[in-house]
Protein backbone atom coordinates (compact mmCIF):
# COMPACT_ATOMS: atom_id res chain seq x y z
CA UNK A 1 0.00 0.00 0.00
CA UNK A 2 1.55 3.21 -0.67
CA UNK A 3 2.09 6.31 1.59
CA UNK A 4 -0.90 7.79 -0.13
CA UNK A 5 -3.70 5.62 0.14
CA UNK A 6 -2.75 5.39 4.27
CA UNK A 7 -3.77 9.05 4.17
CA UNK A 8 -7.44 8.39 2.79
CA UNK A 9 -10.19 9.70 5.25
CA UNK A 10 -12.25 6.49 6.02
CA UNK A 11 -16.19 6.84 5.20
CA UNK A 12 -16.97 7.98 8.40
CA UNK A 13 -14.07 10.45 8.55
CA UNK A 14 -15.60 11.87 5.14
CA UNK A 15 -19.21 11.93 6.77
CA UNK A 16 -17.48 13.66 9.54
CA UNK A 17 -16.21 16.67 8.09
CA UNK A 18 -19.43 16.90 6.07
CA UNK A 19 -21.33 17.05 8.86
CA UNK A 20 -19.40 20.07 10.74
CA UNK A 21 -21.14 21.98 7.86
CA UNK A 22 -24.61 21.14 8.56
CA UNK A 23 -25.91 24.98 10.21
CA UNK A 24 -28.23 24.92 12.54
CA UNK A 25 -31.79 25.36 11.44
CA UNK A 26 -30.84 23.29 8.24
CA UNK A 27 -33.18 21.37 6.39
CA UNK A 28 -30.74 18.30 4.51
CA UNK A 29 -31.61 15.63 1.89
CA UNK A 30 -28.85 12.80 1.82
CA UNK A 31 -28.54 11.01 -1.03
CA UNK A 32 -28.33 6.94 -0.72
CA UNK A 33 -25.10 5.23 0.63
CA UNK A 34 -21.89 7.60 2.29
CA UNK A 35 -24.50 10.31 2.85
CA UNK A 36 -26.64 8.85 5.00
CA UNK A 37 -24.32 8.35 7.58
CA UNK A 38 -23.80 12.23 8.45
CA UNK A 39 -26.35 12.45 11.22
CA UNK A 40 -24.82 10.52 13.64
CA UNK A 41 -21.79 12.76 13.17
CA UNK A 42 -24.35 16.00 13.76
CA UNK A 43 -23.35 18.85 16.29
CA UNK A 44 -25.24 17.86 19.57
CA UNK A 45 -26.12 21.80 19.90
CA UNK A 46 -27.75 21.67 16.27
CA UNK A 47 -31.01 21.52 14.89
CA UNK A 48 -30.73 19.85 11.85
CA UNK A 49 -34.01 17.96 10.10
CA UNK A 50 -33.42 15.58 7.50
CA UNK A 51 -35.88 15.57 4.48
CA UNK A 52 -36.49 12.09 2.55
CA UNK A 53 -37.76 12.25 -0.60
CA UNK A 54 -40.51 9.85 -0.24
CA UNK A 55 -42.44 12.45 2.09
CA UNK A 56 -40.87 12.39 5.43
CA UNK A 57 -39.60 15.58 6.83
CA UNK A 58 -37.55 15.10 10.40
CA UNK A 59 -35.93 11.70 9.02
CA UNK A 60 -34.69 10.13 12.66
CA UNK A 61 -31.98 7.12 12.94
CA UNK A 62 -32.73 3.69 12.67
CA UNK A 63 -35.61 1.74 14.79
CA UNK A 64 -34.73 0.54 18.40
CA UNK A 65 -35.19 -3.51 18.26
CA UNK A 66 -38.73 -4.00 18.37
CA UNK A 67 -39.67 -0.80 17.52
CA UNK A 68 -39.64 -1.32 13.31
CA UNK A 69 -42.59 0.27 12.04
CA UNK A 70 -43.06 -1.34 8.35
CA UNK A 71 -44.76 1.52 7.03
CA UNK A 72 -41.71 4.15 7.83
CA UNK A 73 -39.23 3.78 5.67
CA UNK A 74 -36.27 6.35 3.58
CA UNK A 75 -35.67 6.90 0.12
CA UNK A 76 -33.35 4.35 0.29
CA UNK A 77 -35.86 1.64 1.58
CA UNK A 78 -34.36 1.30 4.90
CA UNK A 79 -36.19 1.28 7.95
CA UNK A 80 -36.22 4.46 9.88
CA UNK A 81 -37.34 6.83 12.51
CA UNK A 82 -39.06 10.33 12.87
CA UNK A 83 -38.11 13.17 15.13
CA UNK A 84 -40.20 14.94 17.18
CA UNK A 85 -41.98 18.08 14.72
CA UNK A 86 -41.46 16.05 11.93
CA UNK A 87 -44.20 16.05 9.01
CA UNK A 88 -45.13 12.81 6.43
CA UNK A 89 -46.25 14.96 2.99
CA UNK A 90 -46.90 13.09 -0.48
CA UNK A 91 -44.75 13.04 -3.32
CA UNK A 92 -45.63 16.13 -4.57
CA UNK A 93 -45.33 18.22 -1.86
CA UNK A 94 -41.74 16.35 -1.09
CA UNK A 95 -40.91 17.71 -4.34
CA UNK A 96 -42.09 21.37 -4.19
CA UNK A 97 -39.94 21.45 -0.77
CA UNK A 98 -36.86 20.21 -3.51
CA UNK A 99 -37.75 22.15 -6.35
CA UNK A 100 -39.04 25.51 -4.81
CA UNK A 101 -35.68 26.13 -2.83
CA UNK A 102 -36.83 24.83 1.03
CA UNK A 103 -33.64 22.60 1.17
CA UNK A 104 -31.13 24.23 2.70
CA UNK A 105 -28.80 21.30 1.72
CA UNK A 106 -28.51 18.40 -0.87
CA UNK A 107 -25.30 15.64 -0.02
CA UNK A 108 -25.18 13.55 -2.68
CA UNK A 109 -22.72 10.87 -4.45
CA UNK A 110 -21.11 11.88 -7.35
CA UNK A 111 -19.31 10.02 -10.33
CA UNK A 112 -17.89 13.13 -11.58
CA UNK A 113 -18.06 16.91 -10.64
CA UNK A 114 -16.91 19.44 -13.17
CA UNK A 115 -15.36 22.84 -11.70
CA UNK A 116 -18.20 24.94 -13.09
CA UNK A 117 -20.32 22.44 -10.68
CA UNK A 118 -21.90 20.38 -13.22
CA UNK A 119 -23.18 16.89 -11.26
CA UNK A 120 -22.80 13.31 -12.62
CA UNK A 121 -24.37 10.98 -10.71
CA UNK A 122 -27.36 9.30 -12.07
CA UNK A 123 -26.16 7.14 -15.41
CA UNK A 124 -22.47 6.04 -15.94
CA UNK A 125 -21.36 6.65 -19.80
CA UNK A 126 -21.22 3.09 -21.23
CA UNK A 127 -24.62 2.60 -19.56
CA UNK A 128 -27.53 3.32 -22.11
CA UNK A 129 -30.25 3.68 -18.89
CA UNK A 130 -29.98 4.48 -15.40
CA UNK A 131 -32.15 4.91 -12.00
CA UNK A 132 -32.53 8.63 -11.83
CA UNK A 133 -34.78 8.86 -9.01
CA UNK A 134 -35.39 11.95 -7.22
CA UNK A 135 -31.29 13.09 -7.98
CA UNK A 136 -32.19 15.26 -10.72
CA UNK A 137 -35.12 17.21 -8.98
CA UNK A 138 -33.25 17.70 -6.01
CA UNK A 139 -29.96 18.26 -7.45
CA UNK A 140 -31.95 21.49 -9.54
CA UNK A 141 -33.73 22.40 -6.72
CA UNK A 142 -31.45 22.76 -3.31
CA UNK A 143 -30.34 25.82 -1.97
CA UNK A 144 -26.71 23.84 -2.13
CA UNK A 145 -25.32 20.71 -3.23
CA UNK A 146 -22.32 18.96 -1.52
CA UNK A 147 -20.73 16.17 -3.77
CA UNK A 148 -19.09 13.27 -1.01
CA UNK A 149 -17.50 10.41 -3.04
CA UNK A 150 -13.96 8.93 -3.01
CA UNK A 151 -11.54 11.37 -4.87
CA UNK A 152 -10.68 9.27 -7.40
CA UNK A 153 -12.38 6.20 -9.16
CA UNK A 154 -11.51 2.81 -8.41
CA UNK A 155 -9.36 2.66 -11.33
CA UNK A 156 -7.61 5.61 -10.39
CA UNK A 157 -9.23 8.12 -12.85
CA UNK A 158 -10.14 11.72 -11.91
CA UNK A 159 -13.64 12.57 -10.77
CA UNK A 160 -12.80 15.89 -10.20
CA UNK A 161 -12.34 17.19 -13.75
CA UNK A 162 -12.33 20.61 -16.17
CA UNK A 163 -15.31 19.45 -17.92
CA UNK A 164 -17.64 16.75 -17.48
CA UNK A 165 -17.69 13.55 -19.51
CA UNK A 166 -20.54 11.96 -17.70
CA UNK A 167 -24.33 12.64 -18.21
CA UNK A 168 -25.72 14.89 -16.87
CA UNK A 169 -27.48 15.09 -13.52
CA UNK A 170 -27.46 18.91 -12.94
CA UNK A 171 -25.53 22.19 -14.57
CA UNK A 172 -23.45 24.08 -12.26
CA UNK A 173 -24.74 22.99 -8.96
CA UNK A 174 -22.32 21.39 -6.54
CA UNK A 175 -21.17 23.90 -4.52
CA UNK A 176 -18.55 22.27 -1.71
CA UNK A 177 -16.93 18.86 -2.76
CA UNK A 178 -16.35 16.26 0.22
CA UNK A 179 -14.19 13.16 -0.74
CA UNK A 180 -11.33 10.84 0.92
CA UNK A 181 -8.83 13.45 0.10
CA UNK A 182 -9.94 17.18 0.21
CA UNK A 183 -12.55 19.58 0.97
CA UNK A 184 -12.71 21.90 -2.00
CA UNK A 185 -15.69 24.59 -2.49
CA UNK A 186 -16.88 25.35 -6.41
CA UNK A 187 -16.34 29.12 -6.47
CA UNK A 188 -17.12 31.47 -9.91
CA UNK A 189 -13.32 31.56 -9.92
CA UNK A 190 -12.81 27.67 -9.88
CA UNK A 191 -12.07 25.22 -7.45
CA UNK A 192 -10.50 26.37 -4.11
CA UNK A 193 -8.98 23.57 -1.87
CA UNK A 194 -9.69 24.29 1.32
CA UNK A 195 -8.36 21.24 3.55
CA UNK A 196 -6.52 18.46 2.73
CA UNK A 197 -6.41 15.08 5.02
CA UNK A 198 -4.17 14.84 7.52
CA UNK A 199 -0.73 13.24 5.53
CA UNK A 200 -1.13 14.64 2.94
CA UNK A 201 0.35 17.90 0.59
CA UNK A 202 -1.73 19.98 -1.39
CA UNK A 203 0.05 19.23 -4.66
CA UNK A 204 -0.77 15.23 -3.92
CA UNK A 205 -4.16 16.16 -4.01
CA UNK A 206 -3.71 18.38 -7.36
CA UNK A 207 -1.85 15.44 -9.41
CA UNK A 208 -5.69 13.34 -9.21
CA UNK A 209 -7.64 16.03 -9.95
CA UNK A 210 -8.54 16.57 -13.63
CA UNK A 211 -8.65 20.66 -13.42
CA UNK A 212 -6.34 23.26 -11.72
CA UNK A 213 -7.17 23.64 -8.01
CA UNK A 214 -6.77 27.24 -6.41
CA UNK A 215 -4.65 27.15 -3.25
CA UNK A 216 -4.45 29.66 -0.83
CA UNK A 217 -4.66 28.91 2.96
CA UNK A 218 -5.26 25.07 2.53
CA UNK A 219 -5.81 23.67 5.93
CA UNK A 220 -6.09 20.24 7.28
CA UNK A 221 -9.13 18.02 7.45
CA UNK A 222 -9.57 17.88 11.24
CA UNK A 223 -10.49 14.34 12.36
CA UNK A 224 -10.58 12.34 15.34
CA UNK A 225 -8.40 10.55 17.28
CA UNK B 1 -74.77 7.57 -1.11
CA UNK B 2 -73.38 5.88 -4.15
CA UNK B 3 -71.89 3.03 -2.84
CA UNK B 4 -68.13 2.52 -3.52
CA UNK B 5 -67.18 -0.50 -1.44
CA UNK B 6 -66.48 -3.53 -3.46
CA UNK B 7 -67.26 -6.41 -1.51
CA UNK B 8 -64.63 -8.75 -3.65
CA UNK B 9 -61.18 -8.18 -5.45
CA UNK B 10 -62.69 -9.40 -8.62
CA UNK B 11 -65.10 -6.95 -8.24
CA UNK B 12 -62.81 -4.08 -7.08
CA UNK B 13 -60.58 -4.38 -10.19
CA UNK B 14 -62.82 -7.16 -12.78
CA UNK B 15 -63.54 -3.66 -14.77
CA UNK B 16 -59.70 -3.24 -16.11
CA UNK B 17 -59.39 -3.96 -19.49
CA UNK B 18 -56.53 -4.87 -21.93
CA UNK B 19 -54.42 -1.86 -23.22
CA UNK B 20 -54.95 0.07 -19.81
CA UNK B 21 -52.67 2.92 -18.24
CA UNK B 22 -52.31 1.66 -14.45
CA UNK B 23 -51.42 4.33 -12.04
CA UNK B 24 -49.86 2.33 -9.10
CA UNK B 25 -49.10 3.51 -5.35
CA UNK B 26 -45.90 2.99 -3.55
CA UNK B 27 -42.25 3.94 -3.10
CA UNK B 28 -40.48 0.97 -1.56
CA UNK B 29 -42.83 -1.25 0.33
CA UNK B 30 -45.17 1.00 2.34
CA UNK B 31 -48.05 2.18 0.06
CA UNK B 32 -48.23 -0.62 -2.50
CA UNK B 33 -51.66 -2.19 -3.21
CA UNK B 34 -50.52 -5.05 -3.17
CA UNK B 35 -53.95 -7.30 -2.81
CA UNK B 36 -54.93 -4.67 -5.61
CA UNK B 37 -52.11 -6.00 -8.03
CA UNK B 38 -52.53 -9.86 -7.36
CA UNK B 39 -56.31 -9.21 -8.34
CA UNK B 40 -54.97 -7.41 -11.55
CA UNK B 41 -52.34 -10.08 -12.29
CA UNK B 42 -55.07 -13.26 -11.75
CA UNK B 43 -57.02 -11.27 -14.64
CA UNK B 44 -54.07 -12.05 -17.27
CA UNK B 45 -55.05 -8.83 -18.94
CA UNK B 46 -52.29 -7.74 -21.84
CA UNK B 47 -50.73 -4.68 -22.79
CA UNK B 48 -51.22 -2.36 -19.75
CA UNK B 49 -48.89 0.56 -19.40
CA UNK B 50 -48.22 0.63 -15.77
CA UNK B 51 -46.57 3.96 -14.03
CA UNK B 52 -45.17 2.88 -10.52
CA UNK B 53 -42.04 4.21 -9.15
CA UNK B 54 -40.21 1.37 -8.50
CA UNK B 55 -39.57 -2.20 -11.47
CA UNK B 56 -41.28 -4.42 -8.78
CA UNK B 57 -39.39 -6.18 -6.10
CA UNK B 58 -38.62 -9.95 -6.19
CA UNK B 59 -41.15 -12.12 -7.83
CA UNK B 60 -44.64 -10.22 -6.44
CA UNK B 61 -46.55 -7.65 -7.32
CA UNK B 62 -45.84 -5.68 -9.64
CA UNK B 63 -42.85 -8.23 -10.95
CA UNK B 64 -45.25 -10.91 -11.21
CA UNK B 65 -47.48 -8.48 -13.40
CA UNK B 66 -44.48 -7.92 -15.35
CA UNK B 67 -42.85 -11.65 -15.66
CA UNK B 68 -46.50 -12.77 -16.56
CA UNK B 69 -46.59 -10.84 -19.48
CA UNK B 70 -49.42 -8.45 -18.72
CA UNK B 71 -46.98 -5.29 -19.32
CA UNK B 72 -45.86 -3.65 -22.02
CA UNK B 73 -44.84 -0.09 -20.69
CA UNK B 74 -43.17 0.82 -18.03
CA UNK B 75 -42.90 4.58 -16.57
CA UNK B 76 -40.96 4.91 -13.57
CA UNK B 77 -38.13 6.81 -12.17
CA UNK B 78 -36.07 3.66 -10.71
CA UNK B 79 -36.24 0.71 -12.94
CA UNK B 80 -32.84 -0.85 -11.90
CA UNK B 81 -32.63 -1.96 -8.23
CA UNK B 82 -31.10 -5.14 -7.61
CA UNK B 83 -34.45 -6.44 -7.17
CA UNK B 84 -36.36 -5.88 -10.26
CA UNK B 85 -34.24 -8.70 -11.97
CA UNK B 86 -37.95 -9.87 -13.35
CA UNK B 87 -38.23 -6.30 -15.45
CA UNK B 88 -34.71 -6.12 -16.36
CA UNK B 89 -34.77 -10.00 -17.76
CA UNK B 90 -38.08 -9.03 -19.91
CA UNK B 91 -36.63 -5.38 -20.85
CA UNK B 92 -33.15 -6.97 -22.19
CA UNK B 93 -35.46 -9.36 -24.03
CA UNK B 94 -36.83 -6.70 -25.80
CA UNK B 95 -40.29 -7.92 -24.22
CA UNK B 96 -41.07 -4.41 -22.42
CA UNK B 97 -40.97 -0.32 -23.13
CA UNK B 98 -39.37 1.56 -20.64
CA UNK B 99 -40.46 5.42 -20.17
CA UNK B 100 -37.75 6.97 -17.31
CA UNK B 101 -38.84 10.28 -15.60
CA UNK B 102 -37.23 11.95 -12.50
CA UNK B 103 -39.47 10.93 -9.70
CA UNK B 104 -40.62 14.86 -8.80
CA UNK B 105 -41.37 15.61 -12.28
CA UNK B 106 -43.56 11.94 -12.45
CA UNK B 107 -45.25 12.70 -9.69
CA UNK B 108 -46.10 16.57 -10.61
CA UNK B 109 -47.42 15.15 -13.93
CA UNK B 110 -50.00 13.25 -12.48
CA UNK B 111 -50.82 16.29 -10.54
CA UNK B 112 -51.19 18.23 -13.29
CA UNK B 113 -53.68 15.62 -15.26
CA UNK B 114 -55.58 15.60 -12.27
CA UNK B 115 -55.62 19.43 -11.72
CA UNK B 116 -56.66 20.09 -15.36
CA UNK B 117 -53.47 21.86 -16.51
CA UNK B 118 -51.86 21.42 -20.16
CA UNK B 119 -48.09 20.77 -18.62
CA UNK B 120 -45.58 22.62 -16.43
CA UNK B 121 -41.94 24.34 -16.33
CA UNK B 122 -39.47 22.23 -14.50
CA UNK B 123 -35.84 23.32 -13.89
CA UNK B 124 -35.24 19.21 -13.45
CA UNK B 125 -33.55 17.35 -15.76
CA UNK B 126 -32.08 20.76 -18.58
CA UNK B 127 -29.20 20.06 -20.04
CA UNK B 128 -29.54 16.20 -19.23
CA UNK B 129 -30.67 12.77 -21.46
CA UNK B 130 -34.11 13.14 -19.92
CA UNK B 131 -35.15 16.38 -21.67
CA UNK B 132 -33.62 14.89 -24.86
CA UNK B 133 -36.64 15.94 -27.53
CA UNK B 134 -38.87 18.12 -25.10
CA UNK B 135 -39.46 21.66 -25.74
CA UNK B 136 -37.44 24.27 -23.23
CA UNK B 137 -38.43 27.71 -22.05
CA UNK B 138 -36.57 30.76 -20.84
CA UNK B 139 -38.70 32.14 -18.02
CA UNK B 140 -37.16 34.96 -16.75
CA UNK B 141 -33.89 34.18 -17.20
CA UNK B 142 -33.86 30.91 -16.27
CA UNK B 143 -34.29 27.48 -18.44
CA UNK B 144 -36.91 24.68 -17.97
CA UNK B 145 -38.41 22.03 -19.28
CA UNK B 146 -41.64 21.31 -20.55
CA UNK B 147 -43.26 18.46 -19.22
CA UNK B 148 -47.17 17.08 -19.94
CA UNK B 149 -49.41 15.41 -18.28
CA UNK B 150 -49.11 12.00 -17.11
CA UNK B 151 -52.77 10.32 -16.71
CA UNK B 152 -54.15 6.89 -15.94
CA UNK B 153 -57.20 5.15 -17.32
CA UNK B 154 -57.04 3.84 -13.57
CA UNK B 155 -55.55 4.50 -10.52
CA UNK B 156 -54.27 1.56 -8.21
CA UNK B 157 -53.65 3.00 -4.54
CA UNK B 158 -53.14 1.87 -1.27
CA UNK B 159 -54.82 4.04 1.87
CA UNK B 160 -55.01 3.53 5.79
CA UNK B 161 -58.67 4.35 6.68
CA UNK B 162 -61.54 5.32 4.37
CA UNK B 163 -65.19 6.31 5.01
CA UNK B 164 -68.33 5.64 2.95
CA UNK B 165 -67.73 8.64 1.07
CA UNK B 166 -64.27 7.51 -0.24
CA UNK B 167 -62.14 10.26 2.14
CA UNK B 168 -58.91 8.93 2.51
CA UNK B 169 -56.18 8.88 5.15
CA UNK B 170 -52.87 7.28 5.07
CA UNK B 171 -50.24 6.08 7.09
CA UNK B 172 -46.59 7.26 7.65
CA UNK B 173 -44.34 7.00 3.97
CA UNK B 174 -47.45 4.78 2.82
CA UNK B 175 -48.78 8.00 1.66
CA UNK B 176 -46.16 8.91 -1.01
CA UNK B 177 -47.18 8.97 -4.86
CA UNK B 178 -50.84 7.19 -3.22
CA UNK B 179 -52.85 11.02 -3.28
CA UNK B 180 -51.10 12.25 -6.33
CA UNK B 181 -52.38 9.05 -8.39
CA UNK B 182 -55.65 9.20 -6.78
CA UNK B 183 -56.47 12.61 -8.74
CA UNK B 184 -54.86 11.52 -12.03
CA UNK B 185 -57.13 8.74 -12.62
CA UNK B 186 -60.78 8.25 -14.99
CA UNK B 187 -61.26 5.37 -11.83
CA UNK B 188 -59.62 5.13 -8.40
CA UNK B 189 -59.17 1.89 -7.12
CA UNK B 190 -58.25 2.03 -3.73
CA UNK B 191 -56.94 -0.85 -1.12
CA UNK B 192 -57.31 0.06 2.32
CA UNK B 193 -56.58 -1.30 5.90
CA UNK B 194 -60.21 -0.36 7.52
CA UNK B 195 -63.22 1.25 6.41
CA UNK B 196 -64.97 3.44 9.18
CA UNK B 197 -68.42 5.42 9.83
CA UNK B 198 -69.17 8.67 8.18
CA UNK B 199 -67.62 11.74 10.34
CA UNK B 200 -65.06 9.41 12.07
CA UNK B 201 -62.39 10.85 10.10
CA UNK B 202 -62.07 14.10 11.48
CA UNK B 203 -62.33 16.42 8.03
CA UNK B 204 -59.28 18.57 9.44
CA UNK B 205 -57.07 15.63 8.46
CA UNK B 206 -58.48 14.22 5.35
CA UNK B 207 -55.84 13.79 2.36
CA UNK B 208 -57.94 12.04 -0.61
CA UNK B 209 -61.44 13.53 -0.66
CA UNK B 210 -63.55 10.91 -1.71
CA UNK B 211 -64.48 12.77 -5.00
CA UNK B 212 -61.27 11.18 -6.02
CA UNK B 213 -62.01 7.73 -5.08
CA UNK B 214 -64.61 5.69 -7.28
CA UNK B 215 -63.67 2.35 -5.94
CA UNK B 216 -62.59 0.80 -2.38
CA UNK B 217 -61.76 -2.76 -0.97
CA UNK B 218 -60.99 -3.66 2.43
CA UNK B 219 -58.01 -6.17 3.21
CA UNK B 220 -56.87 -5.57 6.82
CA UNK B 221 -53.53 -5.44 8.11
CA UNK B 222 -51.53 -7.25 6.51
CA UNK B 223 -47.40 -7.86 6.57
CA UNK B 224 -46.14 -5.60 3.38
CA UNK B 225 -43.62 -6.93 0.71
CA UNK B 226 -44.35 -10.60 1.82
CA UNK B 227 -43.54 -12.87 -1.08
CA UNK B 228 -47.16 -14.06 -2.19
CA UNK B 229 -47.39 -17.43 -4.34
CA UNK B 230 -49.22 -16.59 -7.63
CA UNK B 231 -52.63 -18.16 -7.28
Amino acid sequence: MSDEQTNLLTRQQIAARAAQDMEDGWLVNLGIGMPTMIPAFIPGDRDVMFHSENGLIGMGPPPAEGEADQDLISAGKELVTMVPGGAYVHHTDSFAIARGGRLDCAVLGAFQVAANGDLCNWRLPNQTSGSVGGAMDIAAGSKRVFAMMTHTARDGAAKIVAERSYPLTAGGVVTRIFTDMAVISVTPDGLVLDEVAPGLTADEVQAVTDAPLIMNNVGIIPVAA
Amino acid sequence: MKNKKAETLEDAVGRIPDGATLLIGGFGQPGVPEILIEGVCDLKRRDLTIVTNNAGTGHSGIARLIGEGCVSKLVCSFPWAKESFVFKELYDAGKIELEIVPQGTLAERMRTAGAGLGGFLTPTGVGTDLADGKQTMNVDGKDYVLEKPLPGDFALIKAYKVDPRGNLIYRKTGRNFNPIMAMAAGHTIVEVQEDVAIDDLDPEVIVTPGVFVDTYYVTGWYEIGKERKAS
